[in-house]
């Protein structure tokens, strides 16, 4: 039977090393299944992480042969030249242990960033008393809808050079969830969220290389956010809201 | 002046500064390719407002536009971040502006 070389990155935070498995191949296999038959089979403390299987929660994303993906929408076939697989933790985020990072720093820059909805009519919290009207149609909802179906994996995060440069920088996740809030009517602090994302380790830090873009497993664009984010800022310097 | 206030300075200079630069260009090779003098080149600069409003417009975008881009690359390589730093970038700024400035109202008032 054919079989797959799989190199998995195994260590903690203080270091580590490739581990090297010969996984039986299969027709249909992604990398989700590689590294669930090496734990059930040869490495039952290997750590990882995942939920749904199906693209859904985020939780599966790794660097597969070079690059970031979700591994459970990954075909092995897609991905291994030769049958020769490289698996390995996210980058720019601690690693707990194996292939499982600490996402603790990306969650923080998301607050950072004002990622939290703030309502307009009701700066208190409580629910507002009747249903906001947002017309599917009005360009602001089609702004807010672009970038709305983010699920923080943590893909763009790990692909991104500035992120890897700059430590402080809020990211690709966290400024295109700025960027979706900016464009809800609904959201009242907009003003305070345009603050929080300006600077040198907000949007204005971003070099537009789009690793970011071309990395979304969604096919989302938080390049496009970001400088949609500079162009609200730009305007705001001269009391303009766009 | 904040950040962004410098990067919005940054983007106005950019554009003001693609024209300017073409313009600057066109009039080099016209004043090269044309075969003019210095004699004949300071006739045309001397007392013409039009031309020294350009130029110290021109030299002021430059000086502005060069300083704030350094102080975007020092930032990434060296660390230096800051008030201080964006004060000292905007002052080095201003000064090569005004260098400029001083040169055109030179040929201007020669």
């Amino acid at each position: 039977m054919a079989s797959l070389q799989v190199s998995v990155w195994r260590g903690d935070a203080t270091g580590g090393d490739f581990a090297r498995y010969t996984v039986p191949a299969r027709e249909n296999q992604t990398v989700l299944d590689v590294i669930s038959w090496i734990q059930r089979e040869e490495a039952p403390d290997l750590a990882y992480r995942f939920a749904c299987r199906v693209g859904m929660c985020g939780s599966c994303a790794m660097e597969v042969n070079g690059r970031a993906r979700w591994t459970c929408r990954t075909h092995v076939s897609k991905v291994a030249t030769d049958g020769v697989l490289e698996v390995r933790p996210l980058a720019n985020l601690p690693v707990i242990r194996d292939l499982a990072t600490d996402m603790a720093p990306f969650f923080d820059k998301w607050a950072r960033a004002r990622g939290t909805f703030q309502p307009k009519d009701s700066p208190d919290g409580a629910v507002p008393a009747d249903f906001a009207v947002v017309p599917p149609e009005s360009p602001k909802r089609q702004a807010a809808d672009a970038g709305i179906e983010c699920i923080g994996c943590g893909v763009c995060y790990a692909s991104c050079d500035i992120v890897a440069w700059n430590k402080d920088y809020l990211g690709p996740a966290a400024l295109n969830r700025a960027w979706t809030l900016v464009n809800d009517v609904r959201d009242g602090a907009r003003a305070d969220r345009l603050e929080a994302v300006a600077g040198d380790a907000g949007c204005h830090a971003c070099h537009s290389t789009q690793s970011c873009t071309s990395r979304c497993p969604k096919g989302l664009d938080p390049s496009g956010a970001i400088a949609g984010l500079k162009r609200s800022i730009f305007w705001s310097v001269f009391g303009i809201t766009r | 002046m904040s950040g962004r206030g410098l990067w919005a300075v940054q983007r106005i200079t950019a554009m003001f500064l693609a024209l300017a630069v073409l313009v600057h260009l066109a009039t080099i090779l016209v004043a090269v390719r044309g075969g003019l003098s210095a004699a004949e080149i300071l006739a045309r600069t001397q007392g013409n407002e039009a031309w020294l409003g350009f130029y110290a417009s021109f030299a002021l975008a430059a000086g502005l536009h060069g300083a704030i881009g350094l102080r975007a690359i020092a930032g990434e390589w060296l660390g230096w971040r800051g008030r201080g730093f964006d004060a000292a970038w905007l002052a080095a700024g201003l000064l090569t502006a005004a260098l400029g400035i001083r040169a055109a109202i030179g040929l201007y008032a020669a």
